[in-house]
């Protein structure tokens, strides 16, 4: 059984262990450290810790002014708030500018569960990566998560990462050949009749479809696209040509996230059908995070349909 | 003899050189650009720590234009400290160059942050201030915000989180011009007093006449002496100083002068140089 660790906690754990390696790493926060993991960083580090209290868009131009000094700031509050409520300072102070700042939103997706809606971010994709320059990332599992928080203190400009609360099993450790690269797509299982390509803690989910589909005899290519933008093309249309059609998932709304990078660029380069998975036009609800996702149809049994859906439209 | 005589003959030169900027874009923020002039004139030609022939050195002091849209005032006095070529000015929002209609660090040599965006470069400097202290630098961050600017909620986020960090090596110039888009700041929004309101969050307050130099001098070495509070130098000043028609009148807060304004402004700006050299004689 693997084990099982939520991406928060893995980043948290990983700006600790990186923190001596990279002087120059800063991280702020907005009154969550205790949520958004960076409570161990802020104990062992506590100079290098800033919490701006309850004021995310100041924190993140702070962080802006920071990062023009030298340093590599990385800011956390939930997602909704990251990408929602600091949407224009992220954009204007950090992007535009292409300053070396990571916005970190935690508590992605819907499976935040009981906050609800108000706190449920089904839009930071789209907010984040319709912004011009803007790198958006968001790791499937905690094995993952630390290696992309390395990534990221190296990458150097303007860049969103996505946590997620609920804790969820690793898998990319047990994948032979693995290795991590912004930008670049991991394929997790091959197969040739569809492919689901899916970020985040939907990634899990979609192994467990390929399994269940492959009980139907059908095969399905899974794909880890841990970064949304760039979007890795090169694999999306070895996808697309090699296995004809193709579902996205992510917990995300269907519109301007994962879904829409993949249908905008096979639209216009090799058009295949593109079935999105994830959560309709509509906002979410409170609930445990399981009844949550079940809600939604976030489970392996409702990719493994929309992948018989991208079947039949196949021609 | 009035020992800022050149420093306000510099100004009057920038006012100039803003005022023909504008009007060559036809568009642009002439009043505020006028009435922070001094200020900026004083910051760059005698306060600040800079070496315009390395714009990205380390260690210079640095400054914020929160009021970003006062960039014709920020580019005028770049380009007289030598930064770049006063022609470039010329190109002040035309698609033919860099000069963008908000400061743009990018591109302008001497910009220290990308602005424009009302309230968020007054956070970006307590980044700056904040970020010396983390890494035991010694420069200095200056900003300017206009009264109206403070009007988002923004600039009282960065006021507190100026204060909890005790960023003495912050100081601030309040733009107080009384004047906004829609009209007075008295009536838009109210913001008096807003002395008490910066005291009230911890701030070192001086409040000065903005056009009076040995004041704007004063109040920087006061800023310089304080420790362990930013300074808030809030500063009276006259929107569109410097040229008749644009005196204390809302209306020139966005708009290009045509032709024959041109010419009016010209000559009272000229005038205003000449009456400096006679009295530099």
């Amino acid at each position: 059984m693997a084990c099982k660790i939520a991406t928060r906690n893995a980043y948290g754990d990983a700006l600790v262990a990186l923190a001596e390696k990279y002087p120059q790493l800063v991280v702020l926060d907005a009154d969550l450290a205790s949520a958004t993991m960076t409570k161990g960083f802020a104990a062992a580090y506590p100079d290098r810790f800033f919490d701006c209290g309850i004021a995310e868009a100041n924190m993140t131009d702070i962080a802006a002014g920071m990062s023009t000094i030298g340093l590599k700031p990385f800011t956390n509050t939930f997602a909704i708030f990251a990408a929602g409520r600091a949407y224009e300072q992220v954009r204007n102070s950090i992007a535009y500018p292409g300053l070396n700042v990571t916005v970190v939103g935690s508590h992605g997706g819907v499976s935040v569960g009981e906050d609800g809606a108000t706190h449920q971010a089904i839009e930071d994709f789209a907010l984040m990566r319709v912004i011009p320059d803007m790198l958006v990332c968001c790791p499937c599992d905690g094995h993952e998560m630390t290696l992309a928080v390395e990534a990221l203190i190296n990458y150097k400009g303007p860049a969103y990462l996505r946590l997620e609360r609920p804790a969820t099993e690793i898998i990319t450790d047990e994948i032979e050949g693995y290795s991590f690269e912004l930008g670049k797509g991991v394929t997790l299982r091959d197969g040739s009749d569809v492919t689901i390509i899916a970020t985040g803690i939907n990634v899990p989910m979609a192994v467990k479809a390929a399994d269940l589909l492959a009980e139907s005899g059908i095969s399905a290519r899974v794909i880890d696209m841990h970064t949304i933008k760039p979007l890795d093309e090169e694999l999306v249309l070895k996808a697309a040509k090699e296995t004809g059609c193709i579902v996205t998932s992510e917990e995300h709304s269907v519109i301007g996230g994962l879904g829409g990078a993949v249908s905008e660029f096979l639209s216009g380069t090799y058009p295949v059908p593109v079935v999105r998975h994830g959560v309709d036009d509509t906002f979410g609800r409170s609930g445990t995070y399981a009844a949550v996702l079940e809600y939604f149809g976030i489970t392996p049994e409702g990719i493994a349909e929309k992948a018989k859906q991208a079947l039949a439209l196949k021609k | 003899m009035d020992d800022y005589l050149s420093l306000k003959h510099k100004a009057y030169e920038a006012r100039l050189l803003a005022v023909d900027a504008v009007h060559e874009a036809k568009a642009g923020h002439p009043g505020g650009s006028l009435s922070c002039m001094d200020a900026l004139t004083m910051l760059y030609f005698k306060e600040m720590n800079i070496d315009p022939a390395n714009p990205a050195w380390p260690e210079r002091d640095r400054f914020v234009l929160s009021k970003g849209h006062c960039a014709p005032a920020l580019y005028s006095v770049l380009a007289l400290r030598g930064y770049f070529p006063v022609e470039d000015l010329k190109l002040l929002r035309s698609i033919k160059g860099h000069m963008s209609g908000h400061p743009d660090m990018v591109h302008v040599k001497g910009v220290d942050m990308s602005t424009g965006s009302l309230g968020q470069g007054l956070s970006c400097a307590v980044g700056m201030a904040l970020a010396a202290k983390t890494t035991g630098k010694s420069f200095r961050t200056y900003a300017i915000c206009g009264d109206g600017e403070i009007e988002e909620g923004q600039i009282w986020e960065a006021a507190m989180a100026a204060a909890k960090w005790k960023l003495d090596n912050l100081c601030v110039f309040l733009d107080s011009n009384g004047l906004q888009i829609d009209g007075k700041v008295a009536d838009v929004m109210p913001s008096a007093p807003l002395d008490k309101k910066f005291e009230a969050f911890n701030w070192n307050v001086i409040c000065i006449d903005g056009h009076d130099y040995a004041q704007i001098d004063e109040a920087l070495a006061a800023a310089r002496a304080c420790k362990d509070k930013p300074t808030m130098i809030i500063m009276k000043t006259v929107k569109g100083k410097g040229v008749s028609f644009m005196e204390n009148n809302a209306g020139w807060h966005g708009k290009a002068p045509n032709d024959e304004q041109f010419a009016q402004a010209k000559q009272d700006l000229e005038a205003a140089l000449k009456a400096i050299e006679e009295e530099e004689k």
